[in-house]
């Protein structure tokens, strides 16, 4: 049986050459989730993508599709469907006729592929586009229908690779929201593929970030976000300060560090870390408080006395840019939770204050 | 008013330059295609006198001539035919050769696209006397035939050498074409084919080979044409043992003794016809942006 898991990844090694593509992953992706892929161009996603799709065989581990191996099965052969970057769509072929291809592939009866191909086109609101050339239709419409070519054959996984990149903004923003819902609807496994974190975020029910053909951590968008156990997922995921030093107490998931310059921050641990270790201290611009000094609230056990730099208002937020030390600048967004012209409501370059770094809200990460 | 004048005399002086830039192509164009065509074309509806010379005198005799004696019936038909299998196996040999040199990494293209254009450094001729040696009964495969103790073959003068020679010649017309053709094809698409449950072969019939079709026509127009006409090929490989088109022309202007020239360009405007009607169905299939 399958045991919940639609696509099972073991140990998968992709090498081209002396290259390491994919570098022993190992995945387990669950029976209707919408799964996301992602990481920097060059990190695995796509050839990890394009092994389950089955257009690449693994160099070793095995890969199967709904407890069924089938790491060297054609792509022809395998349950799954995919929706490519570039639509791939059949320029010579109508709408239609695209979206009958797998059908007529797989020998469907002519009296059911024309109800079939209707009822895509309608899922994807193409209704009415049947006849259209692929080239006569804009980027948007396009994409939709080789999301019904694709989902007209009832796949057991969807495969999606990059398939909102071509698109402008505002668009990708649509179709995000279209693609979840239909998601939701149809109840298939979406594999997606992206480099853009904050569709991962917004529409992933779990998300694997990866780098150099390996992946460094699978878990919830929150999880992602708000417990990242290495310094490249804190990194690549959103935007963060990072304060260098070295770890002086820890216990009960929390560790103090040393700054080089003496100053103490405490922060939780999603990995265990030593007595010694060099580590990091992860704040997020959104979770530091900032405070002129004297100011009662700036009272607090892990503080940080900074200078103000920069001052970027970009209307639902004040972003500030403050200087620790002559090597080492943070950032701190601050919600403009109120309205007024008066320029001393915000802050000003050149303004000393101090920085209050809740140990909830910070993280000590090594590596 | 005055900017009226200038733009007038701007587009005088545009008209007076397209002019002089497109006379001499199109004197070269009246002079050595349309005249001749014309002259052979009113030739083809004289009467041939006793002596060769041209009888001014219209008649559509040339024509009966033509499409009721078997001898030249029969020239067309094999003329048709053969152009027809070379044609054939010039796509067969050079669909796989053109996707080969497609999918090589970049800096070997060219190169490979060079080596198919080598054999026009030599002249045609030369190189149809360079199979002769080949295939001749003492020639290059012969003897080896012969140095491994096998029996011998009757390889020059025949109809396959004739094949052989015709293919050799025009493959590269085919391969170019091509070349373009399944460059511009995008590789993915086979890919959307194969996870839509379509096998290689059935990805290659139902996404590949009708967008590579512009390619695959405009070769076999280019393959064709010069074989329905060829008269060289069939005279040194294949020992002018069958009568094609082009060797009956060329004998009725120029060895038979008298000549009959209005029976010749009966024969050419016949072979014209069959090539204009090739040419409209090339034209009626592909549209403008496939060419």
């Amino acid at each position: 049986m399958s045991d919940g898991n639609a696509i099972e990844l073991r140990d998968v090694v992709k090498q081209f050459g002396d290259v390491y593509a994919v570098d022993h992953v190992s995945l387990r992706i669950r029976d209707g989730e919408f799964f996301s892929m992602l990481g920097p161009s060059g990190c695995g996603k796509t050839t990890t993508l394009r092994m389950i799709a089955g257009f690449e065989y693994p160099t070793s581990g095995e890969i199967s599709i709904h407890g069924r191996e089938m790491s060297t099965t054609p792509p022809h052969q395998r349950p799954v469907n995919t929706v490519f970057q570039s639509y791939a769509l059949f320029p010579h072929m109508t709408v239609a006729q695209n979206v009958a291809f797998g059908l007529e592939m797989k020998r469907i009866a002519k009296s059911e592929i024309g109800p079939r191909v209707q009822e895509a086109l309608d899922q994807v609101r193409l209704t009415g586009f049947a006849e259209r050339r692929p080239r006569q239709m804009s980027g948007g419409q396009q994409q939709r229908v080789a999301l019904a070519r694709a989902l007209v054959n009832s796949p057991e996984v969807l495969l999606l690779d990059e398939p909102l990149g071509a698109l402008d903004q505002k668009l990708r923003k649509e179709l995000q929201l279209e693609l979840k819902g239909l998601q939701r609807r149809v109840g298939i496994t979406f594999i997606f593929v992206t480099h853009d974190q904050e569709e991962a975020l917004t529409m992933s029910d779990r998300i694997a970030v990866m780098s150099q053909g390996k992946v460094l951590q699978v878990g919830s968008p929150t999880e992602i976000y708000e417990r990242p156990t290495c310094k490249f997922v804190a990194d690549f995921i959103g935007e963060t300060n990072f304060i260098d030093g070295t770890v002086i107490e820890h216990g009960d998931n929390y560790a103090t560090i040393e700054t080089a310059d003496g100053l103490k921050l405490r922060g939780i641990t999603p990995r265990p870390v030593a007595i010694g270790e060099a580590a990091t201290l992860s704040i997020r611009p959104e979770k530091v408080r900032m405070f002129a000094p004297g100011d009662a609230k700036a009272e607090h056990a892990f503080t940080l006395p900074v200078k103000v730099e920069l001052v970027s208002y970009i209307g639902s937020d004040t972003r500030v840019t403050v200087r620790l030390n002559p090597q080492r600048t943070l950032d701190v967004w601050e919600q403009n939770t109120f309205s007024t012209l008066d320029r001393d409501a915000y802050w000003q370059p050149g303004e000393p204050a101090v920085l209050v770094c809740p140990p909830d809200n910070a993280l000590v990460l090594t590596e | 008013m005055a900017l009226n004048t200038l733009e007038r005399e701007r587009q005088r002086r545009e008209r007076r330059n397209l002019t002089l830039l497109l006379s001499p192509g199109l004197l070269w164009l009246v002079l050595f295609f349309a005249l001749p065509l014309l002259i052979i074309l009113i030739y083809s509806f004289m009467t041939n006198g006793p002596r060769g010379n041209i009888v001014w005198q219209f008649t559509i005799e040339q024509y009966t001539t033509l499409f009721t004696r078997s001898i030249y019936v029969n020239a067309y038909l094999r003329s048709i035919w053969v152009s027809l299998l070379t044609t054939l196996a010039c796509l067969l040999l050079g669909y796989p050769l053109a996707l080969f040199i497609v999918r090589q990494p970049a800096r070997w293209r060219t190169p490979l696209l060079f080596l198919i254009l080598i054999p026009f450094w030599t002249n045609f001729l030369v190189r149809i006397y360079a199979w002769q040696i080949i295939l001749s009964n003492n020639g290059l495969i012969n003897s080896a035939l012969g140095n491994l103790g096998l029996p011998q073959l009757n390889l020059l003068n025949t109809e396959g050498a004739t094949l052989l020679g015709l293919v050799y010649g025009e493959l590269p017309f085919m391969v170019l074409p091509l070349y373009a053709a399944i460059d511009r094809f995008d590789f993915t698409l086979l890919e959307a084919a194969a996870d839509l449950g379509a096998s290689r072969w059935r990805g290659f019939l139902r996404v590949m080979l009708p967008m590579t079709m512009p390619g695959i026509a405009a070769g076999s127009v280019l393959v064709f044409i010069p074989t329905l006409g060829q008269f060289v090929v069939s005279e040194l490989l294949g020992g002018a043992k069958v009568d094609y088109l082009g060797n009956l022309i060329q004998r009725l202007f120029l060895r038979s003794n008298p000549p009959n020239w209005p029976l010749g360009s009966a024969m050419a405007m016949a072979m014209m016809l069959v090539l204009l009607v090739l040419i409209l169905l090339y034209f009626r299939t592909t549209s403008e942006e496939d060419r």
